[in-house]
């Protein structure tokens, strides 16, 4: 030991020791500093991941609430009993096939009876999304009585009037390099001031399934395909996880099949989500002939891929039941079956439960696999079964991403806003169950 | 929605089982005052009937849905006309098997509905529908016998429970064995395909080729159509990325992980350790979304003031959101070994007189080190086989630079792209994607393996 501790304690006349206490204080300084540093630089990457995190959500946010409202312009619309029903026989079927697209162009041009031109014209019929007709002739078909009336309507707004309705669109640029030209400003400058142009709350985003015209686009489709996907992944992995939880932990003999599954788990939790994908391609498509693009592959290749998350938390749930328990069934008789499923199983379901909910979480928010085996497909019907063509939340948003459309940027993000909604509600769940129901033993 | 009936009624026929299984049970004992003669109890002998009527049923079902669709098509083909068959290709006389479905359903067929197709659908349709009807009878029949046997069985010494129970025991060892045959699967899987590969394109081009051009001709005539299938692009791609985001989330990721749990108040601790975790809780194709159009755009514009060229898809924005996105993996495995340091060692160094940071890094971090490589190495795996930020935010174009700012394509953008267009199933351009994806396996379970070997060792090591 020839380092002698600083300020030691024995009384110091000799003079190497004086010598080493000098070297020790000189240094001292540059050693607080160094500390100082160290400690900022770790102060600073909590920081900077804690950054990273509000300038995620914030980012997303300021890019995703606009979608939550949508841009609707009142046109007055003279239904002609004459065009729309020439008959007068009230015949749905008449009402259904009806020139709709005729009344909302006729309406524009008397609207706006300065506009001519073909080109200006079209830039005037540009205003209204092309989902109008559509809403005319539900419009019609519920309520008879309006034809032969003028009603003002307030019918769904263009994606570019949308998006410079909320100020997505910049006014000062150059003509040339704007998304709408001087002629359309005018026009919407023009309903503005006569009050024509509102924005609602955009319930069709929650209702409509995908369209290719941003303003028509929803999430419903991807919600209903995720709530199939999900409830047939939890359906099979729950109970295959916690029962292989079950014998790994408390039946299996240690030997080597038990071994190698146990590595094997071990190893599946980490292996890429994309080569379950696949997986699923190769083994449920091609040899089983599972239909492709359906919640039922989508939900196995997800259930294989968060089958090792549910068995390893099961396991050490079950491993934080204290042995005093089994004990006490044995001891009264219970035979291990009943041990386990009476006794053991129901107090650590809540840890059980929690490493479910945070398996689903991941399987929610997964998409690299599902875009293998087809759920990418371009759907437009809300899928109404676990056979039917269907995508899910994550892929709608990845698809909607690789649109060009302005409009699609804030659908997107009030996608992912949904999706971050559920995961966080999911989360929450998981944390509070752990709180309220978690026992220490 | 037909076997989704039928197994409703199977439910309900389980259910019915158990309830007479039950009655059967305290019947042959002679009444509820006499149960205590019998060997288990009655809800054992329930649970008996009920999986009699139950398991053996459901096993006929899968197997007849398995070959249903097979055999009726078989059948319905052998009534084709023979000599019209024996001139078809089989990809021919798949579309016609199409048409006589299409009609048979009451769609709109590919072509002129032939009397010999209009007869085949016919027979399509009343094959099935017998095919139906039998199947609903056969399974409910032995549903039923079933039940009747479980009842014939039924007596008090019959040892239910322990029956019952070794049927669940073993329904466990089958749960328990899915994760191996997942892992057979998955391995069965891509070899066989990259088998395939491999008779077409050589392993050494495969894994030396400096050119990717995965293409392959449509007709045998087309010219300059010859893919190339040489997947070192690829690779490197792929190790940039991956390491960009390692030179991101390792630094920071330690760093955070030695502040919180080595400097930072209880406080501090309990409220950003949650709050750092969020970002392992996001879904990777909202990075790739944040990557692709926040960050990227901002690189470019950053680049372009500097006097840069920078890819619209650049490697850099790929690899810095990856690095995010692997933080709190870094942190959390760094936090758990770092705290597996037994105290006296930090003790022994503070006694003589070094500072915190020279305790961590004298100390601390030389004996986690082990655990921190390991924890690295599982970062590098989940970077490897990362998705979603690539195909969003890297590009398709397969360069062989180690520039950070031009475009480069990983291993798994191309699985994707490889594998979501429209294609034949047996072309090389298809059973490529499967070679790399038996690479990523191989690389990322290699890494796995190591990592948790190294990760175990340690934690034997202080235990």
């Amino acid at each position: 030991m020839n380092n002698p501790a600083p300020g030691a304690s024995a009384p110091p006349p000799a003079p190497a020791a004086r010598r080493t206490i000098d070297i020790v204080n000189a240094s001292l300084k540059r050693r607080y500093a160094r500390e100082a540093r160290f400690r900022f630089m770790g102060a600073a990457a909590v920081f900077l991941g804690l950054l990273f995190v509000g300038v995620l959500f914030g980012d997303i946010v300021a890019k995703g609430y606009t979608a939550f409202a949508q841009t609707y312009i009142q046109v007055p619309v003279y239904f002609d009993s004459a065009t729309l029903d020439p008959d007068g026989s009230r015949d749905p079927q008449v009402l259904a096939n009806a020139d709709y697209l005729g009344l909302v162009k006729a309406s524009l041009r008397t609207l706006f009876p300065q506009v001519t031109g073909r080109a200006q014209q079209r830039a005037l019929y540009a205003l209204i999304s092309a989902g109008a007709p559509q809403q005319l002739q539900t419009m019609v078909r519920q309520y008879p009585s309006v034809l032969g009336t003028t009603r003002d309507v307030w019918l769904i707004a263009g994606a570019d009037v949308d998006m410079l309705v909320k100020g997505q669109i910049d006014r000062e640029l150059p003509e040339a390099d704007r998304r709408i030209k001087d002629s359309t400003l005018t026009l919407v400058d023009q309903l503005k001031t006569e009050g024509r142009i509102e924005q609602r709350f955009n319930t069709g985003f929650f209702t409509n399934g995908t369209s290719r015209e941003p303003e028509l686009a929803g999430i419903a489709g991807a919600l209903a395909g995720t709530f199939y996907t999900l409830a047939l992944t939890l359906l099979l992995s729950f109970p295959i996880g916690v029962g292989a939880a079950l014998y790994l932990q408390e039946f299996a003999p240690k030997n080597r099949w038990t071994d190698l599954i146990e590595v094997n788990i071990n190893n599946l939790a980490a292996v890429p989500s994309i080569v379950f994908g696949l997986l699923g391609l190769a083994v449920f498509i091609n040899v089983f002939g599972v239909p492709r693009s359906t919640p039922l592959v989508g939900a196995l290749v997800l259930a294989l891929m968060t089958l090792p998350t549910i068995i390893i938390a099961s396991r050490a749930a079950l491993q934080s039941v204290p042995p005093s328990i089994r004990e006490a069934a044995l001891g009264v008789g219970a035979s291990p079956l009943q041990t386990q499923f009476h006794h053991v199983l129901p107090l650590a379901l809540p840890g059980i439960m929690t490493g479910a909910i945070i398996g689903m979480a991941r399987a929610l928010g997964e998409s690299a696999p599902l875009l293998m085996i087809g759920m990418i497909a371009f759907i437009v019907d809300i899928p109404q079964g676990i056979t039917d063509s269907a995508t899910v939340l994550p892929v709608q948003i990845y698809l909607w991403a690789d649109s060009p459309e302005r409009g699609f940027v804030e659908r997107t993000s009030a996608a992912i806003l949904v999706l971050l909604g559920f995961m966080v509600v999911m989360n929450l769940a998981a944390v509070l169950l752990r709180r309220r129901f978690e026992r220490r033993w | 929605m037909h076997t989704w009936t039928l197994l409703v009624a199977l439910l309900a026929a389980a259910a019915l089982a158990y309830h007479v299984g039950r009655k059967r049970a305290i019947a042959t004992a002679g009444g509820s005052g006499r149960i205590n003669t019998l060997h288990s109890l009655p809800a054992y002998y329930g649970f008996y009937a009920a999986m009699w009527a139950a398991i053996p049923a459901l096993l006929l079902l899968g197997l007849w849905l398995g070959v249903q669709d097979q055999a009726i098509n078989e059948l319905v083909k052998a009534s084709l006309p023979p000599q019209s068959v024996a001139e078809l290709t089989p990809g021919a006389l798949g579309l016609l098997m199409n048409d006589v479905k299409n009609v048979a359903s009451g769609n709109i067929a590919s072509g002129a509905v032939t009397p010999a197709i209009q007869t085949a659908a016919d027979q399509y349709a009343r094959l099935q529908h017998l095919a139906r009807w039998t199947q609903w009878l056969l399974v409910l029949a032995l549903s039923v016998a079933g039940m009747s046997f479980a009842w014939s069985q039924t007596r008090p010494t019959m040892r239910a429970r322990n029956r019952v129970e070794s049927v669940v025991l073993g329904v466990l060892i089958l749960f328990s064995s899915i994760a191996v045959l997942t892992t057979l699967g998955i391995v069965l899987s891509v070899v066989f395909e990259s088998w395939q590969f491999f008779q077409k394109i050589a392993p050494s081009e495969f894994f030396l080729g400096t050119l990717w051009s995965p293409q392959t001709a449509m007709r045998a005539d087309q010219v300059a159509a010859d893919g190339a299938f040489g997947a070192v692009p690829l690779f490197t791609g792929t190790l940039l990325v991956s390491f960009i985001a390692m030179a991101v989330a390792v630094p920071i990721g330690l760093m955070a992980a030695i502040y919180l749990s080595e400097y930072a108040p209880r406080k501090v601790r309990s409220v950003a350790k949650p709050l750092l975790e969020i970002l392992a809780g996001i879904p990777t194709v909202v990075y790739g979304f944040f990557a692709a159009l926040t960050l990227a755009p901002v690189i470019r514009d950053l680049g372009e003031q500097l006097g840069f060229a920078v890819a619209s898809e650049s490697a850099l924005a790929a690899g810095l959101v990856m690095g995010i996105m692997i933080i709190p993996f870094v942190s959390s495995l760094s936090d758990d070994v770092i705290n597996a340091v037994p105290q006296a060692m930090r003790d022994g160094s503070y006694a003589l007189g070094a500072t915190q940071s020279e305790t961590i890094r004298r100390v601390v971090i030389p004996a986690a080190l082990p655990g921190i490589v390991g924890g690295v190495l599982l970062a590098v795996s989940r970077a490897i086989g990362e998705t979603m930020i690539v195909v969003m935010a890297a590009g398709l174009t397969a360069n062989l630079t180690a520039n950070p700012l031009a475009s480069v394509t990983t291993v798994t953008v191309q699985i994707v792209t490889l594998l979501t267009g429209d294609q034949e199933f047996d072309s090389a351009k298809t059973l490529a994607a499967f070679a790399l994806g038996l690479t990523l396996f191989l690389v990322t379970l290699t890494l796995n393996i190591i990592a948790l070997h190294i990760v175990r060792k340690y934690r034997e090591q202080y235990e």
